[in-house]
């Protein structure tokens, strides 16, 4: 893969989080020529224009989440950029904020003109101090050299931005979700509709992007569109719905492999790709067992499935949810699937903010079935309890307010169809006299009877 | 002037915040629209400086936002991250169980850290010294088995690493 970084041009420069190293290599660039050239609509147009989809999980079309902002709006309409980035295996975002601050703020600069945004905020995770002070220390930079505050570059656009820090819960990431931790409450996600576009933040017209969402912006108007279209996968001619998935790509890479890391390559690069090529192979010499695309809230995927293409809609293809944070985790022929798939209900468990029943029980349920399976008392219908709470618990059956219990629901789904040989295997290794019971059984306290 | 109640009690009894924490707090205020946007800086800044988040301070928060207590304490109780009994020890250690780090022996290391402690996970060294707590996904996969420590991420944590951890915090 010969490709030459463009998100990730500055990260490995010394002293790269400072102002005159980013403006060195040509930052700000974008922004001055914004604001003396184009219009806000002409941002959002060129945007439109480059097919960029949003980066935090959906791929929704950037542009197009701008333009619901109802027109000719008194204000304030918001910005909340989203870098709550608390997906397990997802830590690209860290990347961006610790080496290359400058380059995040002035993608948001950009979007918030294009939006006309008066104030933004950054929606940081509490646990990535090293970014919030990086993240702060540019936007005092960038105060003082005029990039913001009132009358930027001499401009008459005035953007304010502030950080806010998070506490430590994986739904404030989910955006209705952050919008109600931003305003002091708990970060219980809205029904929607409205949808944050039309009554957000204070109540106010509101985006919501990812902080790889603001750094793509930078560059298509840096750049242009013809550039950026000419990498990734263009728009299926025969599916006119297809907006294709355009642009370069942050890939973060952890688990079993040899040289985990955050990688930079085009959209759709196949997962063998990006294990071999990108992440040095997987580690030990050993094979693949499964490998999780975009986020533990994605799905598995087997050794087979490994030339399937990382894109937003080949993912699908396989019974993976979509691309989600392009973030791998790979798991080699040693690993226990039974761990992951109790690891992976534990972290929903914990993570469910308890609003609705089906996701607050369901996530519960399924790790106390995980528990005693794993203490040794599994029985074989307890894969299939466990399947009819993946298949009912989430948005896309309808029984939830949002997407963390589909994320739930897709690890345990996609693991019981594609590797219920070796769940039956424990179950029956573990459990030999009572692994074909079907009476009710008590279920075990958390942490397979050790405290936790 | 006025006084009302509650302002006769204040000069009666000192009041829990420092002058200190409450300009700290007050610097907030113009970020936001609404004061009860500040609840989750007014915690942060309150545990930074404590340790922990006492009702008391529950107390005072609501009333410097035109809050009720109840609406500050139902923000705080949601995040689980602001203990309230006691302070945290010196060093706050996050250890990630989440799956990067879980398959790459995370979980494993956890327990011979709280071993060599002689805690739990979810408890704190009776010398005050240590919190080790069990944390989801820390954003650090790529160094995985991660570990946070305050403001200082460890990486790719190994027995060893963690042997000369405990050694470090004993020497405090
Ligand atoms: C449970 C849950 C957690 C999420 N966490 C994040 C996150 O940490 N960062 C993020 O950018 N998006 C996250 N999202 C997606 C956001 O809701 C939202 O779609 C995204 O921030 C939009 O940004 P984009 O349009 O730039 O992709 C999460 C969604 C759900 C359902
Ligand atoms: S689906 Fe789960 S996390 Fe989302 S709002 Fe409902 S209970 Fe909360
Ligand atoms: S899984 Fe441990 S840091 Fe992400």
């Amino acid at each position: 893969m010969t490709y030459k970084p463009v998100l990730l041009a500055n990260i490995h420069k010394e002293n790269s989080h400072k102002l005159a190293i980013y403006e060195a290599g040509g930052g700000y660039r974008a922004l001055r020529k914004a604001l003396k050239e184009m219009s806000p609509d002409d941002v959002l147009g060129t945007v439109r224009a480059s097919g960029l989809r949003g980066r935090g999980g959906a791929g929704f079309p950037t542009a197009l989440k701008w333009s619901f902002l109802p027109k000719d709006h008194p204000g304030p309409i918001y910005l909340c950029v989203n870098a709550d980035e608390s997906e397990p295996g997802t830590f690209v975002n860290r990347v961006q904020m610790e080496s290359d601050p400058h380059q995040i703020v002035e993608g948001i600069i950009l979007s918030a003109y294009a939006t006309k945004t008066t104030t933004a905020y950054l929606y940081l995770r509490y646990e990535y101090p090293l970014s919030y002070q990086r993240m702060q220390a540019a936007i005092n930079e960038a105060y003082s050299a005029g990039y913001l505050g009132k009358s930027i570059l001499g401009s008459n656009y005035a953007l304010d931005l502030f950080i806010h820090r998070g506490a430590g819960a994986y739904i404030c990431g989910e955006e209705t979700g952050l919008i109600e931790s931003l305003e002091g409450k708990r970060a219980w996600p809205r029904i929607k509709p409205p949808f944050p576009a039309v009554e957000g933040l204070f109540r106010k017209p509101t985006v919501i992007n990812n902080v790889e969402t603001m750094a793509c912006v930078v560059h298509i108007i840096d750049r242009g569109v013809a550039w950026f279209r000419s990498i990734g996968v263009p728009p299926n001619p025969a599916d006119p719905r297809d907006v294709g998935s355009l642009g370069p790509k942050l890939y973060g890479i952890s688990g079993h492999v040899n040289k985990p890391g955050c990688y930079e390559a085009p959209l759709g690069i196949t997962v063998r790709q990006a294990i071999d090529e990108l992440a040095g192979g997987v580690w030990k010499g050993r094979k693949p067992k499964a490998v999780i695309p975009g986020g533990l809230s994605t799905g598995v995927m087997t050794a087979d499935e490994l030339d399937t293409r990382l894109d937003f809609s080949s993912l699908m293809k396989v019974g993976c949810l979509g691309l989600g944070t392009a973030c791998l985790i790979v798991m080699d022929e040693t690993y226990s699937m039974m761990d992951f798939l109790y690891n992976s209900c534990r972290f929903y468990a914990h993570e469910s903010c308890g609003q609705c029943t089906p996701c607050r029980e369901g996530t519960h349920w399924s790790m106390m079935i995980l528990d005693r399976i794993k203490a040794g008392r599994g029985r074989l219908i307890d894969l299939d309890y466990l399947a009819e709470i993946g298949n009912t618990i989430g948005i896309i059956p309808g029984t939830t307010i949002c997407g963390l219990s589909d994320g739930a629901a897709w690890p345990i789904k996609t693991t019981i169809c594609k590797f219920r040989p070796e769940l039956e295997d424990f179950i029956k290794r573990t459990n030999p006299t009572g692994y074909v019971g079907t009476e009710a059984v008590p279920a075990l306290a958390h942490g397979n009877g050790k405290p936790h | 002037m006025q006084t009302t109640q509650a302002q006769s009690t204040e000069t009666l009894i000192k009041p829990f915040l420092s002058q200190e924490i409450r300009s700290a707090i007050e610097a907030y205020y113009p970020r936001y629209p609404s004061r009860r946007a500040v609840v989750l800086p007014a915690l942060h800044i309150v545990n930074e400086r404590l340790g922990y988040v006492p009702l008391e301070a529950v107390i005072e928060i609501a009333r410097m936002l035109s809050l009720a207590p109840a609406q500050v304490q139902d923000t705080l109780s949601f995040y689980q991250f602001f203990p309230q009994d006691m302070p945290c020890g010196k060093f706050k250690v996050w250890m990630c169980r989440s799956i990067s780090c879980s398959c790459c022996e995370g979980e494993v290391l956890m327990d011979y850290l709280a071993q060599k402690l002689g805690i739990r996970p979810g408890e704190t060294t009776r010398d005050g010294r240590v919190t080790l707590l069990p944390a989801e996904c820390l954003g650090a996969c790529d160094f995985a088995p991660a570990m946070l420590v305050n403001d200082t991420l460890y990486k790719t944590m190994t027995r060893e690493k963690i042997d000369a951890f405990v050694e470090m915090v004993q020497s405090e």
